[in-house]
């Protein structure tokens, strides 16, 4: 019994993770139908120019809040750089863009830093809580990554439903050219768009890094977990990003936990194909069908 | 005054407009009329500029609009209404109206001009808070217009409003159109397969023909030329 909450407790903090690069995935899906394979790198770039602005001496923090930022700007730049010369082109031109841009960022990351494996620290302990008198394998850095990407997740709701913004980002993705000839600037809204996923990107880096072996690569396998994630939240759901971040974590954590842990990367394709025969268009996916 | 003159729109080898010209006053409708495919779509989208054309200039008052970006059309005072009762179905019919007024109108002010929309057209008030996918047909192009109205446009384009509804409400929607025009300067372009719906409304009339204009006349001209209705606009 203890065993299995652990278990469910791990695979909760890590399905936090993988909801918050899924939702990055799924932000710039919804707004222009691709998918954006560059997502753990640009993440992977934030986090290593955090670890630079650490290494300085700066507090977590600042270091933070700096990576967030430059999540922001990166995916404004790559948008605007990269994303608009191929978005009316086949799809097939955004894929293998930033299927470039991912290695490009690898190489550039790890002919700056090295790619070697290093330590990132984590805002918080890392050691499970104890409540009452057993110890469990929730420490309090992953309360902060449930609360983390709670926050974003609500915020970035906040942004869509609430504000004129959002509505704007909403039509824009909806609809572009109606949202165009109701006088929306789409393409401004589209490079915010790609900002703000690099931010819940960025975000996903900062927390899986104390995790993990930090290296250029370290991002690549949480970006097959959170596009699995992402398909089965249906691709274009932000809610979608979340149930399906949960649900491909919990599924990885119980493999991991009762099976072993060298099969897990393994059943998250599994579980990949498995959504794609049982139901292809995921579980929160807007009907295509439409009256026209 | 809308004046568009020698503008000529091709899709690859296809010409879709030739040398089309041809004016809407203001505070009148003006029907563009003709066949399925005679290119009435495809003037309209050049107006507004959702396509680029090949050649020639559009004016409307003194605003050059030939060139300008979609978004920098519309501030010029040009509401745009593709034909498909094109609501955003993802959205609530208030989101749609307020997505209409958003570049123009402060929050307060936003309120306002989608009450008087409301009173407009007032199954769109009862259905507020509805998905606009909700929508019945008659509705749903409601809604578009009221969208497009929300801004108070100086020069409304419309595409094919009657397109699949009943004819009392094709009727409806003509009647609530030709009193809106009478009160205000709004400037019309009505682009029509079913011509007799559009002449019923508008004072002028221009008649495309696979992608030129063979008559440009009163409405009335129009509808009392048999011989042309029958060639031309098929009744």
């Amino acid at each position: 019994m203890r065993l299995f909450v652990n278990i469910t407790l791990s695979g909760v903090a890590n399905g936090m993770i993988f909801a918050s690069v899924a939702l990055a995935l799924v932000l710039i899906f919804r707004a222009t139908n691709i998918v954006n394979f560059a997502q753990s790198a640009m993440a992977m770039m934030t986090t290593f120019i955090a670890y630079s602005v650490l290494n300085r001496g700066n507090g977590y923090w600042v270091a933070f809040a700096v990576a967030l930022a430059c999540g922001f700007v990166l995916g404004a730049v790559v948008q605007l750089v990269l994303i608009r010369p191929v978005q009316n082109k086949p799809p097939l031109n955004a894929v293998i863009v930033t299927f470039g841009l991912l290695i490009l960022l690898e190489g550039i990351a790890g002919a700056i830093w090295g790619n070697t494996n290093r330590g990132f620290p984590a805002a918080f302990s890392q050691t499970g809580i104890t409540i009452g008198t057993t110890k469990v394998a929730f420490s309090h850095f992953d309360v902060f990554i449930v609360v983390a990407v709670v926050v974003l997740m609500v915020l970035m709701l906040v942004l869509f439903r609430a504000t004129t913004l959002g509505l704007r980002m909403r039509a824009s993705a909806f609809a572009s050219e109606i949202a165009r000839i109701l006088g929306v600037r789409v393409q401004r809204l589209l490079t915010l768009g790609w900002a703000l996923a690099a931010v819940a990107g960025s975000l996903a880096g900062l927390l899986v890094a104390p995790t993990s072996s930090f290296s250029p690569y370290y991002m690549d396998l949480i970006l097959v977990y959170a596009f699995t994630a992402a398909v089965i939240g249906g691709l274009d759901s932000p809610i979608g990003a979340l149930v399906g971040g949960l649900i491909t974590g919990l599924a990885l954590a119980y493999v991991g936990g009762y099976l072993g842990g060298a099969l897990e990367p393994l059943s998250a394709l599994v579980l990949l194909i498995v959504t794609l025969m049982i139901r292809p268009e995921g579980l929160f996916s807007r009907p295509t069908a439409r009256r026209v | 005054m809308l004046e568009v003159e020698n503008l000529s729109v091709s899709y690859g080898a296809i010409q879709a407009l030739k040398d089309v010209s041809l004016q809407a006053r203001h505070g009148a409708v003006t029907a563009v009329l003709g066949a399925n495919g005679a290119g009435k779509t495809t003037l309209l989208r050049a107006i507004t500029g959702l396509v680029r054309p090949r050649s020639g200039t559009v004016r409307f008052d003194s605003h050059e609009l030939t060139g300008l970006r979609v978004e920098n059309v519309v501030r010029s005072g040009v509401a745009h209404v593709p034909e498909g009762q094109s609501v955003i179905s993802e959205l609530t019919v208030e989101e749609n109206l307020r997505l209409g007024a958003l570049w123009r109108y402060g929050r307060r002010e936003r309120e306002q001009e989608i009450e008087r929309i409301y009173n407009l057209f007032p199954p769109l008030s009862e259905r507020a808070k509805r998905h606009a996918s909700t929508l019945s047909g008659g509705e749903r192009q409601m809604l578009v217009i009221g969208r497009a109205l929300v801004a108070r446009p100086s020069l409304l384009l419309l595409d094919e409003p009657s397109l699949g509804l009943a004819p009392i409400v094709t009727a409806q929607l003509m009647a609530i159109l030709s009193e809106l025009v009478q009160r205000s300067d709004l400037t019309v372009v009505l682009v029509e397969q079913n011509a007799r719906s559009a002449l019923s409304i508008a004072t002028w009339a221009v008649v495309i023909n696979h992608g030129t204009v063979v008559v440009s006349d009163a409405a009335e001209a129009v509808a009392a030329d048999s011989e042309l209705r029958h060639h031309y606009l098929g009744f």
